[in-house]
């Protein structure tokens, strides 16, 4: 038993049964995005693949993958982006340790 | 003279709704419009034997066009005025009339385009394939589907991009790419169970990268959908991707790229003169409604042709569209 089943990334339009002007709402929005703008659809690709692996989302990896690969991505350019958002993630637990020092220098003499 | 079809096995993709019910779900109807190209398949014969090819070509096969054919081939252009010879395989360059063929179709006035695979030259007696072509003003067309190392041999075999990129460099060398009449086409087709991107960006890709890389130019590059038989075929089986892949095709089935697929003007000739609407149906052993051959060729009936279909055809109708000269919508 495991709770991400692949086939669900299929089902998601079955999120509209209880709230279908919602999910309605949702969808225009999200496909809205996607479409290209003063960003190229590759760009906005690998910005899906970058944040997909920084919520750590299994269907969004795997959906921003096919994407990525689908505009014509490589796996060294989709490397470096999942490096980026993955570096951005831990300096953003890192520069709390300032918080820390704050913390030490306040009760420290 | 009567060509009897020798059926090999034939394995077809498995869909939740069949191609010719989404044609008619559309209300469309698939009939050919003209031909204007003879797209002749000389043989299985190949030096290499990618993971994808539709062919199943290999250096093993035996199944080569003989004289007799080609000169009915030649007999068809010429009677009735088709104005391209597309000579595909297969490595065609392989078989012994190939340049024959050539010669003889340049003489007609014919517009000939190679599906030449790059490596094939290395191979003993095809030192000098591209000053022939340059001689012929033969408009080449070469599969490099990436310009990583890793990623072509993957599909096409281990060395063959290093090759690929020495012969695109002879080639680039007799004017091919840079001179007018010396068109050189390259061909993208992904490697695995995904679409093409966007022809126009994956080109701008190829030529920026293999400008810097190696100092290579050529002319357009085609995208070009992976079709779900054959190799291809069992490898998405192997893999677990049949039902994903045929999905995907299926959700991206666009009605606008009807009017420009190939088999609406092009004819497909097998080894053995039989006649085709393409060449995924020649390799699936589907004949032309009439089931003519290239011995009894009637140009009349074929120009306004019902198309035989079958669920592989969703690979010309994703997205964009595919064809062997690349996107059609």
């Amino acid at each position: 038993m495991h709770y991400y089943n692949e086939e669900d990334l299929g089902r998601f339009g079955e999120i509209a049964k209880h709230k279908p002007d919602l999910f309605e709402k949702f969808m225009a929005w999200y496909q809205a995005c996607q479409e290209e703008g003063a960003l190229s659809k590759r760009e906005k690709a690998l910005i899906g693949l970058a944040v997909a692996v920084t919520v750590q989302c299994p269907y969004c990896i795997d959906a921003y993958t096919n994407s990525c690969l689908e505009n014509g991505s490589n796996m060294e350019q989709m490397t470096e982006a999942m490096h980026l958002a993955s570096a951005i993630r831990g300096g953003s637990s890192l520069i709390h340790g300032i918080q820390s020092h704050n913390a030490h220098d306040k009760v420290s003499m | 003279m009567s060509v009897k079809p020798v059926l090999i096995s034939r394995s077809f993709p498995k869909v939740k709704i069949s191609f010719a019910e989404k044609l008619s779900e559309s209300e469309l109807h698939l009939v050919s419009s003209t031909v204007d190209t003879l797209q002749v398949n000389v043989g299985k014969l190949c030096n290499q034997a990618c993971k994808h090819c539709h062919v199943d070509a290999s250096p093993i096969r035996t199944e080569i066009m003989q004289r007799e054919t080609i000169d009915a081939c030649l007999k068809v252009l010429r009677e009735n005025n088709i104005k391209t010879l597309d000579i595909t395989g297969g490595a065609p360059e392989m078989i012994p009339d190939f340049r024959y063929f050539v010669t003889q179709a340049k003489k007609i006035g014919a517009h000939i385009i190679v599906r030449h695979n790059l490596t094939v030259m290395f191979e003993k007696g095809h030192h000098d394939l591209a000053e022939f072509f340059a001689e012929n003003e033969v408009e080449v067309v070469s599969s490099l589907p990436y310009f990583i190392a890793d990623k072509t041999d993957a599909q096409r075999g281990t060395g063959v991009f290093d090759k690929s990129i020495e012969a695109l460099k002879l080639l680039n060398k007799v004017g091919y790419g840079i001179e007018e009449s010396l068109k050189l086409n390259l061909v993208y087709n992904p490697v695995g169970a995904f679409l093409p991107p966007e022809q126009s960006a994956i080109e701008a890709d190829f030529k920026r990268e293999l400008k810097n890389r190696y100092d290579i130019v050529f002319n357009n590059l085609y995208a070009i959908t992976n079709m779900p038989i054959a190799r291809f075929l069992d490898w998405l089986r192997r893999s677990k991707n049949e039902e994903s892949y045929m999905q995907k095709l299926v959700n991206a089935f666009n009605p606008a790229t009807i009017e420009g697929l190939m088999c609406r003007n092009i004819i497909s000739v097998d080894w053995r003169g039989n006649l085709h609407d393409c060449d995924f149906n020649q390799m699936l052993e589907i004949p032309v409604v009439s089931k003519q051959t290239i011995f009894d060729f009637d140009f009349a009936s074929l120009k306004n042709r019902d198309i035989q279909m079958e669920n592989h055809c969703y690979g010309c109708t994703a997205g964009s569209g595919s064809s062997c000269g690349g996107v059609v919508a």
